[in-house]
């Protein structure tokens, strides 16, 4: 940074900061004598798991603690503001107006029954600023700003009338109305697929240069530390394990913990695969979805093409990689391929089995043979089951004793890294981890030939994902399984995938080895897919 | 918007019509019919008189052109005559019905008003005495009979401390007018809606309680926080409007039996609506009276749906985008 050495001002000092849990918890503090500065014209960004206590530091900057977690200790200057000493009337007048902040989630984050303009507005009405026509003004003004696209009718409409990175700059718009000196944004493009996520970067980081904000940025991923972090803190269990200037922490880390964590951040160069060849697991040609929502008397009905013409082959032993953004079609073609929805065109073959033209009882046979693993290791579990019942209800389902299939759910339970005594328990009892474990062991039980990965390892932090990807590689090889592997994130798919097919709008726009790929894209679409990965300039670099 | 209101007027009128030909054939699925009950008051049971009877007022007939006559007259707006009253069905409920819709219609109000105040003061105060003390009140007057609270009413406010009549819709034979005969009926207005709009309005202390709560938890209550709003305008404009979103759900099936709803309260308080009306049809066998109750009662189903339909796009934008 040169920006002028009087600019370089500390805007926010935090000290000692100390966050009490709740008697009982796995630990006494959320956090635990962490302290930093913000500076103006600085990002810092802290980094962390899930559990950190990373996001805890930044509600405390808003005093927007959660009820059970109480201050015990240290201090947060604002000046010569003591913030954790304040009152709730001295926080309502220090939030929004000089500490404002953006959340992960920008559809939740917005009320659904508010005009996006009127959203934006209160922020002066909450500090009793302007008549309500300056206001007007100002949110036009604002609404150019961050980039939305023609202000004038998005000032009018509700939030879900906009896309989601509209809604992250309709959010960073509201933030920045009162020039607040400090911005505090919580994983702000999480939830965004990574061409939106570029975009939204890009905006912060011109906003917080022009007007020489202090900005703290919680992420988990290191590739969005890589591309907008000035100075890096790395959290664990709520305590510092290491700080510094982006390019020493991430260039050279001195703590084993912040060398572990990058290490398992997946890279983009593909490890050398041959992709095997031969027989084929899955053939899927021709095949069409089409949604058709809304219609009626009057009105036309909206038609969203989830898949057009979409063919592939699955080899026996290989993994495919399907690759796109929210939207792309990739979930429908794995949902048409498992046949929990129908197409409207096209066959998918299992083996020699036309599984499209399958009915009744012979259907039911043939999905043993195809099973899936979902995103979500916390929805996609029966809470009320435990998990030897859970692994052994498919296998029951299809004819096996209830005493053989609980000793194959106990084999599958080993094979999957966890100990018998898994089975006696129930799901809330394991770690986001663990359940992805026990997903894949039901997922097995059936002894499938082919194994569906949506978005399996996407809810899970980085070292973890790791773990889980070595994990589903030495299945698949020992098993002889084939994949097919459904995800947004590109490093993941570079790491575990043979071959990868790029999807837009249902379409497949590209396939070829991972390899080449990534060595070589010839559709533009992929090119602006790997140009938007987070991380990728330094790495070049 | 226009349009979807003539739409759903369309849809309405053929499930309107279907009501009506269901109606028809259920009532005749019970024994017996007016012919014989009229027999059997009169004291003279033999064929002939009864044969007579169902002759004089069309019984006889085969059941379809009995059905296609019905609908033929509703169609022209004529319920029909009541045997048993001799008068016409729709000047019976026209009586009838201004009464029992002031009545259910002020006890509804009573119940959404006070159901979404205290609900919401609840909710602000979740776990605390103010809490319990609101829920376990609400949930007294729910849980003991209707009746029972009713009578308990009029020894206490009539008998007691006179200061409400118990009975009736107005003082009989006083010659009020005007804004005199208004505040007459409103005085003895105040014990039936009161005792029936407390019983609905436990429903509504509950459900605008549990709303607000989950309400409270969701992210955009925290982003207002963080604009530094005040919180009793984060409650009302960010937690209480969009709480009110199942409530409108609830009010709307609730208005829907605001006719036929009120049979015990009007009896307690010997208030002239349609839901004794319904009750004496009934015990009579007054067919064509209690076909035109049915098609009066189903109509404002109809209605108050559509109304529920229109206040919930209203408030919710997102259903437009829906549908």
């Amino acid at each position: 940074m040169d920006a002028a050495p009087d600019a370089r001002r500390t805007a926010v000092a935090v000290r000692d900061l100390r966050l009490a849990l709740p008697e009982g918890g796995d630990r006494a503090y959320a956090v635990d004598g962490v302290s930093f500065d913000l500076v103006a014209g600085e990002i810092l960004c802290l980094v962390g798991e899930s559990g950190s206590g990373k996001s805890m530091c930044a509600h405390a900057l808003m005093g927007l603690l959660p009820k059970a977690v109480r201050p015990a200790g240290g201090t947060i200057r604002l000046g010569d503001l003591d913030l954790a000493a304040q009152d709730e009337a001295g926080w309502r007048d220090t939030r929004g107006r000089r500490i404002a902040m953006i959340f992960q989630e920008p559809m939740t984050a917005l009320n659904p029954l508010m005009r996006i303009g009127d959203q934006m507005a209160e922020m002066f009405e909450a500090h009793g600023l302007l008549t309500p026509r300056a206001r007007r003004a100002r949110v036009l003004a604002l609404a150019e700003e961050v980039g939305l696209p023609e202000p004038g009718r998005i000032v009018r409409a509700y939030p879900h009338q906009l896309s989601g990175g509209q809604r992250q700059r309709a959010m960073i718009a509201m933030a920045l109305a009162l020039e607040p000196a400090i911005l505090v944004a919580d994983e702000p493009t999480t939830a965004l697929d990574v061409t939106t996520q570029a975009q939204i970067l890009g905006l912060i980081r011109a906003l917080q240069a022009r007007r020489n904000m202090a900005v703290l940025f919680i992420t988990h991923d290191f590739g969005v530390v890589a591309e907008i972090a000035d100075r890096v803190m790395v959290l664990r269990h709520g305590r510092v394990v290491e700080a510094g200037t982006a390019a020493a922490v991430l260039g050279r880390p001195q703590a084993a913990y912040t060398k572990a964590l990058l290490a398992a951040v997946p890279s983009m160069d593909p490890p050398p695969r041959t992709p095997p060849g031969g027989l084929k697991a899955v053939e899927v040609a021709g095949l069409e979805k089409t949604y058709v929502t809304g219609g009626g008397w009057w009105r036309k009905p909206r038609r969203v093409e989830a898949a057009r013409d979409v063919a592939f082959a699955l080899h026996r032993g290989e993994t495919l990689g399907l690759v796109g953004e929210s939207g792309s079609g990739k979930s429908s073609v794995a949902r048409l391929v498992m046949r929990l929805i129908e197409p409207d065109r096209g066959t998918v073959r299992l083996g020699d089995t036309d599984l499209t033209r399958l009915r009744g009882e012979a259907l039911r046979r043939a999905r043993s043979r195809i099973q899936m693993v979902f995103q979500d290791p916390f929805a996609s579990l029966n809470p009320r089951r435990k998990v030897g019942r859970i692994i052994a209800d498919g296998p029951m389902a299809h004819g096996v004793a209830e005493a053989e299939a609980m000793a194959r759910a106990r084999r599958l339970v080993d094979l999957v890294g966890l100990d018998a005594g898994a089975l006696d328990r129930f799901p809330h009892e394991f770690s986001g981890g663990q359940r992805q474990r026990i997903g894949i062991a039901r997922a097995l039980a059936l002894e499938p030939e082919v194994l569906v990965a949506d978005e399996a390892v996407s809810a899970l932090d980085v070292s973890v994902q790791a773990q889980v990807l070595a994990l589903l590689e030495d299945l698949k090889q020992r098993l002889g399984l084939s994949m097919l592997f459904i995800t947004h994130d590109l490093r993941v798919a570079a790491q575990i995938c043979d071959r990868i097919a790029v999807m837009r709008r249902g379409e497949i726009v590209e396939l070829k080895s991972a390899a080449g790929l990534f060595a070589d894209p010839e559709h533009p679409y992929t090119r602006a897919l790997l140009d938007a990965v987070p991380g990728r300039p330094r790495r070049a670099a | 918007m226009g349009l979807f209101i003539a739409r759903r007027i369309g849809k309405g009128v053929v499930v309107l019509l279907a009501i009506v030909v269901l109606n028809f054939f259920l009532i005749r699925l019970a024994p017996g019919d007016p012919a014989l009950v009229m027999a059997g008051e009169a004291g003279a049971a033999d064929e002939v008189f009864v044969a007579q009877l169902r002759e004089k007022f069309a019984l006889d007939q085969p059941l379809p052109r009995q059905l296609a006559s019905y609908v033929r007259n509703i169609v022209g707006l004529d319920l029909g005559y009541s045997v048993r009253q001799q008068m016409p069905v729709a000047t019976l409920i026209g009586d009838r019905l201004p009464a029992t819709l002031l009545l259910t219609g002020t006890a509804f109000l009573i119940s959404l008003a006070l159901g979404v105040l205290f609900g919401a003061l609840a909710a602000r105060r979740a776990g605390s005495l103010a809490d319990t003390a609101i829920t376990g009140v609400a949930l007294l007057f729910y849980a003991t009979p209707l009746f029972w609270v009713s009578l308990m009413a009029i020894i206490v406010f009539s008998v007691r401390l006179d200061w409400l009549p118990s009975f009736g819709f107005e003082t009989v034979g006083a010659g009020y007018a005007g804004l005199a005969r208004a505040a007459d009926i409103a005085h003895h207005l105040v014990l039936p809606a009161m005792t029936l709009g407390l019983f609905f309005m436990a429903v509504y202390v509950r459900m605008t309680r549990a709303s607000m709560l989950e309400v409270m938890g969701l992210d955009f209550v925290k982003t207002a926080r963080a604009k530094g709003l005040a919180e009793g305008v984060i409650q009302r404009r960010h937690v209480l409007r969009n709480a009110l979103l199942p409530v409108v759900t609830l009010a709307g099936l609730q208005a829907g039996t605001l006719v036929g709803g009120a049979v015990l309260t009007e009896t307690v308080f010997a208030w002239p609506g349609i839901g004794r009306l319904m009750y004496e049809a009934l015990l009579q066998r007054d067919y064509n009276l209690l076909l035109g109750v049915f098609v009066v009662s189903s109509g404002m189903v109809l209605v108050f749906n559509l109304v529920t339909d229109v206040v919930y796009r209203v408030v919710d934008p997102r259903i437009e985008a829906a549908r």
